[in-house]
């Protein structure tokens, strides 16, 4: 399949061949890639993202996946609604 | 090795010090960063640009700004979108004192040439229709204020820097900096050490540390700010919505998220970046009650950055004068994203001994000690 056609992010509809476009671009920490693209940041937070990208930087660095970084998991871990916090609700999701 | 001009930090002060000097003909600049591009408060920060201030130095600063940023990717030919919207910053009165003082404000603006003007209930109704009417008095709005994408606009400075030379050192710590006598002679980092006469300190939240390093006692602090971003939606709000007395900006970008944030008067001075529930639940209810239709969306994501806060809330922009070839910029106090196409220009002419495009005794090193009174910016969150 051609790389310009596999989807890497789905949030923010990222292909493969723009990863590996800004890779190639000097852009080889997830942080660079994040800030360039959004990946990571829609509402999935990376879920989908973040182990594909961390293996085709780990390849493009020709390191191994476990000494690639990856981005910081933040909160929230599921989108909840500004009113539900500030009323305290429960279940809130 | 050697470096003509040694730069530490690569947020956007940093990114802009360097394309400004390299533009002016400096060779041999090179920009160490312990982390990667915009890893500081730049990547961390509201983004928003806005003229609407309360003292005469920083309006000018941030006019001059705002006219760099409208001209920006055409100058840095930049091939990417820094996405700046240029629909205002509309900033609400909610007491009779802040009523009063936005006056003074918009008078001070106007004779600066900025177009501010004190609006109506319902004259700001018109231009944000889901503003609570009951949660302010009046407003300001500015229509050339905005927002820009900070990442895009930081790459912008650092793509037009490489390709005027510039050299780029991330993940790389600047641990000492060594001096003979009243000459800075070496920088040294975990990497690498440096040969050079002249340095800048835009190390943003690090600016006192880095001081330090050089024996120099840098009068700024550090603490946090917290900041979050909802799902996107479809484009309903124009302008950045901000309240200094309700402590909050809001501001849907061009994707269609909504940011805010606030700070927090009790913030420790550290270097504490972890999130926290309380500014969550404090963020909320602030949002719901100014922006009740904001409360609909779901908070994606929390993060924080530091300010770099000076005595006078103002930056240091300027020379170390015990200390000749060392350079601050920093001490934005939260406001240094707007500031960047100027403190870049005028960094790179205090380095080259250039008359400076703007008068900067207001933001002087020294001026903490040699100023009889000192004008405090109070427009903040
Ligand atoms: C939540 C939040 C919201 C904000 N909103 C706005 C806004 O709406 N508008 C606005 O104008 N401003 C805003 N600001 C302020 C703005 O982000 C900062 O003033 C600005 O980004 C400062 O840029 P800088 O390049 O000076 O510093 P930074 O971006 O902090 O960069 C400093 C760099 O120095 C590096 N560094 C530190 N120590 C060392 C070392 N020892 N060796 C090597 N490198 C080092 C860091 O890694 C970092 O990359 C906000 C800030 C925060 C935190």
């Amino acid at each position: 399949m051609n790389d310009k056609d596999i989807l890497i992010c789905r949030c923010s509809d990222v292909t493969l061949a723009e990863i590996r476009k800004w890779l190639a671009a000097g852009y080889t920490s997830f942080e660079d890639l994040k800030r360039q693209l959004r990946v990571g940041m829609g509402p999935c937070q990376g879920q989908t993202c973040a182990e594909l990208i961390r293996k085709e930087i780990a390849a493009y660095l020709k390191e191994r996946p476990e000494a690639v970084a990856i981005h910081k998991t933040r909160p929230l871990t599921i989108g909840v609604k500004l009113k539900a916090i500030a009323k305290g609700e429960q279940d809130e999701s | 090795m050697k470096a003509d001009v040694l730069v530490i930090g690569a947020g956007i002060s940093g990114a802009s010090i360097a394309y400004n000097l390299a533009a002016k003909g400096v060779r041999n600049i090179k920009v160490v960063d312990k982390a990667y591009l915009t890893a500081g408060a730049t990547g961390r920060c509201g983004a928003g640009v806005r003229q609407q201030w309360a003292t005469k130095a920083n309006c000018i600063m941030a006019k001059h700004s705002i006219e760099f940023f409208e001209q920006a990717k055409a100058i840095l030919e930049y091939p990417g979108d820094i996405e700046f919207k240029q629909e205002g910053y509309l900033i609400l009165a909610t007491t009779e004192a802040e009523d009063r003082q936005f006056g003074k404000n918009v008078e001070l603006q106007n004779a600066l040439g900025i177009p501010a003007r004190k609006l109506t209930v319902p004259e700001a109704l018109a231009i944000v229709p889901h503003l609570n009417r009951d949660a302010f008095l009046s407003a300001t709005y500015c229509n050339t204020d905005g927002h820009l994408n900070p990442f895009k606009m930081t790459d912008a400075y650092y793509q037009a820097a490489k390709r005027l030379g510039v050299e780029f050192f991330f993940f790389e710590t600047v641990e000492a900096i060594e001096r003979e006598q009243d000459r800075i002679v070496k920088v040294v980092t975990d990497k690498h050490e440096f040969l050079t006469n002249v340095v800048v300190n835009a190390a943003g939240g690090y600016a006192h540390e880095i001081g330090k390093l050089a024996g120099i006692a840098v009068p700024v602090y550090s603490e946090k700010h917290e900041i979050l971003v909802t799902e996107p939606i479809e484009r309903i709000q124009g302008p950045m919505v901000m309240s200094f007395s309700k402590n909050i900006y809001c501001q849907q970008v061009p994707h269609g998220s909504f940011i805010m944030g606030r700070g927090d008067p009790e913030a420790p001075h550290d270097h504490d970046i972890t999130s926290s529930w309380r500014f969550l639940d404090e963020m909320a209810k602030t949002v719901c009650e100014i922006l009740p239709r904001v409360g609909e969306l779901r908070v994606i994501r929390q993060w924080a950055g530091l300010y770099n806060m000076s005595p006078d809330k103002q930056p240091i922009i300027s020379e170390v004068p015990e200390l000749p070839g060392f350079y601050l910029a920093c001490g934005f106090s939260g406001h240094g994203f707007m500031f960047a196409p100027m403190t870049g220009l005028l960094i790179s002419e205090l380095i080259l001994k250039q008359p400076t495009t703007l008068a900067i005794a207001d933001y002087h090193l020294h001026r903490f000690q040699d100023m009889p009174v000192i004008e405090t910016e109070k427009s903040v969150v």
